[in-house]
């Protein structure tokens, strides 16, 4: 098969951009400033965007502040048109009637993930942001990673805490874009911290850098999706694609790939070529294997096709996978020394790929 | 990681040109000047930007050396006068930059590396695209073989590595309006380098890269992983050769084997059909910190797999063979002659990052 054949976008994809991109016309740029914990400088970062944006003639207007004794934050606050929240049983809401009202090119909201006021007409602030972009106006705003709904099991598991408010995933994944706001622990903030508190500022650290290094993959994905022809992924993000058989040691291997796609901060695929005449042994160690697939959390899909290895490099190519792991091939004696065996097709068909072949018992590896 | 008496290094890392790497260095070094300490400018690149010409305000700057090369003037980094002046702190822009020959080290890491053990901190600046091991990628993804790379124990040296992070479109609207270059120089730039995804991928390269030198810097006990029995250690064995895809091979190989917390050595076999460039490719190993060893043996494959197997190797990294048009005539390659040979071991079959389109 010709490679600029199995470039070709996914169909399904392509429809998936094009649906985003006519939720995203006429709607408000929406730029989010994501850091780690307080005292990183987010909210310095985007006002002082902000007043860069004015000075070049754009309709700024701040919708949200956030206490701050900064004399920095307070001093660019003292430049900019400030559209009071208003304020219920002692708690901000943005006026998202008074912004509509004004109608600003830009509006800055510190503090993305708080909730509303009882009464309000959405419990929560991202949801005042979309009615905003919904007419038109474009928000810059600020989130630390705690409030990020998805990670923030695993955020409660490094910091021993939860907080109440909380954004979804999906909802940052609309921003246009997305901008980390990093600095390492002992540049936060003045007071000085130690041990305990130095790692799980570096594990959090760690977390928002990976979660905006997947937003901006994500985008990168549709984006090449979008430009059809030139749908070639670019490998910044390693892909692990582990192919199961009932002859290799799929769970060996199953086992070193979620490693490995763990230290790459990567993405963990699991296929099986479906093949008929299986006994019942082998039907059991496949289920058995693909039931640890979904336990170590791996993207699992079983595939039919008449030629397997087609079949995975297809899907492969599909995924932008950099890595492939099967077992070493069977094949013993004389007539594989005239034929390639499946192993050595799919070694010299995969094109920019790397193919780890492992050995069927697990030796002393 | 660092010595104590040693001095601490601070990498600023971006993914191009005008992220704003050199106003964040000098943002800290005011920083630190304001926090009391004593501060000097040891190399910075003005690139004729105003805000951060500005930013060097108050700050001293140790006077450039000027070196005569082929009856041209050329100025670097005066890393002798920075060591008699001994400060606290130094701010050393562009950090993989290649000296003019007649200059004390090839490299400016190496000067880095004088004032560190001088006890001196230094904030640095980089890209991603000068990472060794990322060389291949890169070339890949912009079209351009980056020279000046800094080899990957270079920035594990460093105390920290920072993010200095800028949306792509953001970076593309500063060049359009001559922030970065001037005018003239930016449609260039927008020609070439600039283009919208590859500074996406670029970035991303640069947010995991991060993200990896954060974590291993949490240190072994807190890698968050879905496994916690412990892994006995890899060792990963290079297969050397004259081919000139070795040296993609060796990065590979040294960055897998990095993340992999795996040791890593490279071996190259003789007689080899050109002596000459197997040396330099086992030079290049060395260089990035990969002991080397030469073995004799006329059959390629099984030299390779018995020395595996005598050094408890658990992972030989291979490159892929080139295609051929008919190919099962002639010889085997030795590529898949140690897959059939070493059906005991993880045989990983590199192929080039060179994406058809």
């Amino acid at each position: 098969m010709a490679d600029s054949e199995r470039r070709r976008p996914d169909p399904d994809r392509l429809l998936k951009q094009v649906e985003a991109q006519e939720r995203n016309t006429g709607r408000g740029h929406l730029k989010i400033f994501l850091g780690y914990a307080s005292g990183v400088g987010k909210s310095l970062r985007m006002l002082d965007e902000g007043r860069r944006r004015k000075l070049r003639g754009q309709d700024v207007v701040v919708a949200a502040t956030q206490a701050s004794t900064s004399p920095e934050v307070r001093k660019i606050l003292e430049s900019m048109e400030v559209i009071p929240p208003r304020i219920v049983n002692g708690v901000p809401a943005i006026d998202v009637a008074a912004l509509l009202d004004r109608h600003p090119g830009l509006c800055l909201i510190d503090g993305l993930a708080y909730n509303n006021p009882p009464g309000s007409k959405h419990p929560h602030r991202w949801q005042d942001v979309e009615e905003l972009r919904a007419a038109g106006i474009a928000v810059v705003t600020s989130i630390n990673i705690q409030y990020i709904a998805e990670r923030q099991r695993e955020i409660e598991a490094v910091r021993g805490k939860s907080v109440s408010d909380s954004v979804p995933e999906a909802f940052i994944q609309t921003a246009d874009e997305i901008e980390v706001v990093d600095a390492t622990p002992e540049y936060c903030a003045a007071r000085s911290i130690e041990g305990d508190q130095q790692r799980q500022l570096s594990e959090l650290r760690e977390i928002a850098l990976v979660l905006a290094a997947d937003v901006v993959d994500r985008q990168l994905e549709q984006y090449l999706h979008h430009q059809g022809s030139g749908a070639q992924l670019y490998g910044a993000h390693e892909r692990i694609l582990v192919c199961v058989t009932p002859r290799s040691s799929a769970r060996e291997m199953i086992r070193r790939a979620r490693r490995g796609a763990d230290r790459f901060h990567g993405d963990l695929y699991v296929v099986y070529v479906e093949q008929d005449n299986l006994n019942e042994g082998d039907q059991r160690l496949i289920r058995e294997n693909l039931d640890y697939a979904h336990e170590v959390k791996a993207r699992v899909e079983l595939l039919t096709a008449d030629d397997p290895i087609e079949a995975i490099l297809d899907f492969a190519t599909q995924h932008g996978i950099t890595q492939i792991f099967v077992g070493h091939s069977n094949q013993t004696g004389w007539t594989s020394r005239l034929r390639a065996n499946p192993v050595e097709r799919l070694v010299m068909e995969a094109d920019g790929i790397d193919v780890r072949i492992f050995p069927n018992e697990t030796v002393d590896a | 990681m660092p010595d104590r008496g040693k001095g601490k290094l601070r990498i600023l890392l971006g993914y191009a040109a005008g992220v704003g790497k050199t106003y964040r260095m000098l943002e800290e070094a005011q920083h630190a000047k304001s926090a009391g300490r004593d501060v000097v400018i040891g190399y910075f690149e003005p690139h004729g930007r105003k805000d951060t010409i500005e930013k060097t305000e108050g700050l001293e700057v140790v006077p450039r050396r000027k070196i005569d090369y082929r009856g041209c003037e050329f100025e670097e980094m005066d890393t002798d006068a920075i060591l008699l002046r001994k400060p606290q702190v130094c701010a050393v822009d562009e950090f993989p930059h290649t000296n003019i020959p007649g200059s004390p080290r090839v490299k400016r890491w190496e000067d880095v590396m004088v004032l560190i053990d001088a006890g001196i901190d230094v904030l640095t600046t980089m890209n991603i695209q000068h990472l060794e091991s990322l060389n291949d990628q890169i070339r890949d993804i912009t079209g351009i073989a980056v020279r000046e790379t800094i080899p990957d124990w270079v920035m594990k040296q460093a105390e920290e590595v920072v993010l200095v992070d800028l949306p792509p479109r953001a970076l593309l609207n500063r060049l359009q309006r001559g922030v970065i270059y001037g005018t003239e120089k930016a449609q260039r730039a927008l020609d070439n380098f600039f283009k919208e995804p590859a500074l996406a991928a670029l970035r991303e390269m640069a947010l995991r890269q991060t993200a990896h030198e954060v974590e291993i810097r949490q240190g072994e006990e807190n890698v968050r992983s879905h496994h916690s029995e412990p892994e006995a250690r890899e060792r990963i064995l290079i297969h050397v050769t004259e081919s000139p895809a070795s040296t993609g091979l060796i990065r590979r190989g040294r960055r897998v084997a990095d993340y992999l917390k795996a040791d890593c050595f490279a071996v190259g076999v003789t007689p080899s059909a050109d002596p000459v460039a197997l040396e330099q490719h086992l030079e290049f190993a060395r260089k990035l910190h990969i002991e080397t060893r030469v073995l004799e043996g006329h059959n390629a494959a099984k030299t390779l797999v018995d020395f595996a197997r005598r050094n408890s190797v658990t992972q030989i990294f291979l490159s892929k063979p080139p295609k051929r048009r008919f190919p099962f005539l002639g010889p085997r390659s030795v590529a898949m002659d140690v897959v059939r040979l070493a059906k005991d071991r993880q045989v990983t079959v590199v192929a080039e990052r060179r994406p058809s389109i």
